[in-house]
């Protein structure tokens, strides 16, 4: 009975999924499913933040550096020719690992590129590492200090991208090839493989959403929430808060990380905007208006704000959209902009189980 | 490095740095009073420099400068009356977000009014290439105001903290605001009037600097880092170690130039930050006992 309770919603929002996309496909209006796989990515990013603040109140004003590790390795990767340093014993090893394709430039010049899926295992992971180390003396700080702590890591992260001629410098980096997941499922921008492409993308979000609400209805979410009530309280029952709170960090990082290689294959390249502190003030922003405390509400305000945001329907209004709604939704609801009715719902279920 | 070239870099680390100063005294004004760190700090410094520009064709240089200052301390006021005031004990997270808010607004609006071109004042005295001559190198005179009027702005606000009664009165307010407000000083008014004091030097700060660093819609993120990261260095709340903190912030950034390259310039500030909160967060010149009563 708990189970099916945690797993209703998940079943409506599948229903609702696979809805949208048939109505989208049977009214000739599919080009929406393009920017709801975009949307999707984004919003497995903020799940991911969602936890981190909302269940570890933990602010990250650095998000976007985790999406920018992901993503543009990803890319560099899987683009940036390696034939001239091929001789190289680095590059030869992962030759004989079976890990290097070649393939032809839209030009028609030879590349030698990692294979994306070493590509985004290498990219994810090192968004883990970083993050762990980075963790380990970000989270002994506190308030004000976390926050311009993460945003330092952000801008510099920037930097790197901005300066650096392995990551494209302000062009970014295009031309990213299609990500074949399996034989005959891969994830690239063609219009031919959109339905195909946007049930990977929800089916990788649903996927984020399961383990999130298990992990914050299992030991390890008690525990979170302590540490959010009060980290002295928590310390003194004897939760050890510094390492859930790095284990939040790190898996709130893989998740950005994880979004940020997926859409880089989905949309063939990336840029330096993507890294902005505007971005990971966004995230920010989202999680604060589905209501900190709720997967749910970061999940569906991600998705509704991110589309209507890549729809263009703020036009060049973009960044103050966002700045506008963070001001109002902490001036007067701070608990977040669904009403409370449908928290009440989502809050007695959490109780129940 | 020859004589003339370290007095260049040593000049133009001074600049920056006093600059830098002058933001986290900004940062250190309004934390003392309310508690509060101001995202939106740098972005008194960009309205500082847009808004003389663009009075500038209107009135003379020195008016122009005055009116901007005076027009960026009624947006403080008015910020801090309209998303600070009537917020009852608000939590750390709370006002983050809410001064990050505003400092999106403010660059928006920024964007919407003055596009996103660089622009700059005038040199005050001369022209880009007039030069002073200070011990057998060339200055700009520029460089001379800018550290001169940052200057002024330090011994001015530690005067006014010192011997004033409106400043006394603020600084009661940072030592123990219930006991200011049964002294019956009205602490919302010192707060409303901290937010226009920093919006004030501020926004000087940014006309003055704007000759030589230009002024442009987004470059108050930036200085807020920075700022902060001085603050920080100097232990925050505490104005003097600003000062020097910031000296020492501009020097090492100059001199990073001549060994790494300009786009990793920023990237040094940064690392400075994350090394000082790691190891030493009540600042270098902070106390480590005060320290412990904090929450860092």
């Amino acid at each position: 009975m708990e189970l099916f309770k945690r797993y209703l919603p998940i079943a409506i929002l599948l229903i609702f999924v696979v809805g949208i996309q048939l109505l989208a496909s049977a009214t000739d209006t599919a080009y929406y499913l393009t920017q709801l796989t975009m949307a999707a990515y984004y919003s497995l990013l903020i799940i991911g933040l969602c936890l981190l603040m909302g269940y570890a109140g933990q602010i990250s004003l650095g998000h976007a550096g985790f999406f920018a590790i992901g993503g543009y390795l990803t890319a560099a990767l899987t683009s940036n020719d390696l034939s001239a340093i091929r001789e190289t014993a680095f590059i030869q090893l992962f030759d004989k690992a079976g890990l290097l394709v070649e393939r032809q430039s839209l030009y028609g010049e030879a590349l030698l590129n990692v294979h994306p899926w070493p590509a985004c295992i290498i990219a994810v992971s090192t968004a883990i590492i970083i993050a762990f180390i980075l963790g380990i003396p970000v989270l002994k700080l506190k308030g004000h200090y976390l926050a311009m702590a993460t945003l330092g890591f952000g801008i510099i992260i920037y930097r790197v991208v901005l300066a650096a001629e392995f990551f494209g410098e302000a062009d970014g980096i295009s031309e990213v090839p299609p990500f074949q997941l399996f034989p005959g499922v891969s994830v690239n921008g063609d219009f031919t493989n959109r339905v195909q492409n946007y049930y990977i993308a929800w089916g990788l979000l649903l996927f984020g959403l399961v383990l999130l609400l298990n992990l914050i209805h299992s030991r390890v979410g008690r525990a979170l929430r302590s540490i959010h009530g009060s980290e002295e309280a928590a310390e003194a029952i004897g939760v050890n808060t510094a390492r859930y709170k790095l284990y939040i960090f790190v898996i709130s990082a893989a998740f950005a990380a994880v979004a940020g290689s997926f859409l880089t294959h989905y949309n063939g390249g990336i840029g330096p905007s993507e890294a902005s502190v505007m971005k990971s003030v966004r995230y920010v922003a989202i999680v604060a208006v589905g209501g900190m405390a709720n997967l749910w509400g970061a999940l569906i305000m991600g998705i509704v704000l991110n589309f209507m945001s890549l729809r263009g329907m703020f036009g060049t209004y973009d960044d103050a959209v966002f700045g506008v709604i963070l001001i109002l939704i902490m001036l007067f609801a701070p608990q977040g902009i669904l009403s409370l009715r449908v928290r009440n719902f989502f809050r007695k279920e959490e109780k129940d189980s | 490095m020859d004589l003339s070239l370290f007095l260049q870099y040593l000049f133009a680390g001074i600049t920056y740095g006093i600059i830098y100063a002058i933001v986290a005294i900004g940062f250190n004004i309004i934390y003392n009073t309310t508690g509060i760190i101001n995202f939106a700090q740098g972005e008194f410094l960009m309205l500082g420099g847009m808004i003389s520009i663009s009075l500038l064709h209107f009135m003379p240089l020195p008016l122009a400068i005055a009116v901007a200052v005076l027009i960026t301390m009624i947006i403080g006021a008015l910020i801090e009356i309209v998303f600070i005031r009537w917020i009852d004990n608000p939590s750390v997270l709370r006002m983050i977000v809410i001064t990050i808010g505003i400092s999106i607004l403010i660059r928006e609006v920024a964007l919407h009014i003055w596009g996103e071109s660089v622009r700059s004042l005038p040199y005050f005295i001369g022209s880009s290439v007039t030069s002073v001559s200070i011990l057998g190198t060339r200055i700009s005179p520029q460089v001379l105001i800018v550290i001169g009027a940052c200057s002024v702005m330090v011994l001015f606000l530690n005067f006014f903290f010192k011997l004033t009664s409106l400043g006394r009165e603020m600084r009661a307010c940072s030592a123990n605001r219930r006991a200011a407000i049964l002294c019956g000083i009205n602490a919302k008014n010192m707060v409303t009037f901290s937010f226009m004091l920093s919006a004030g030097i501020g926004a000087l700060a940014g006309a003055v600097m704007s000759p030589i660093t230009y002024s442009q819609y987004d470059n108050g993120t930036g200085l807020a880092i920075k700022g902060f990261t001085v603050a920080i260095l100097g232990g925050l709340g505490n104005s003097l170690g600003a000062v020097a903190a910031g000296l020492i912030l501009g020097v090492i950034e100059a001199f990073s130039i001549s060994f790494l390259p300009l786009a990793f310039q920023d990237a040094v500030a940064i690392a400075i930050l994350l090394v000082i909160l790691f190891i030493r967060p009540h600042g270098l010149f902070g106390s480590s006992e005060a320290a412990k009563l904090k929450e860092f």
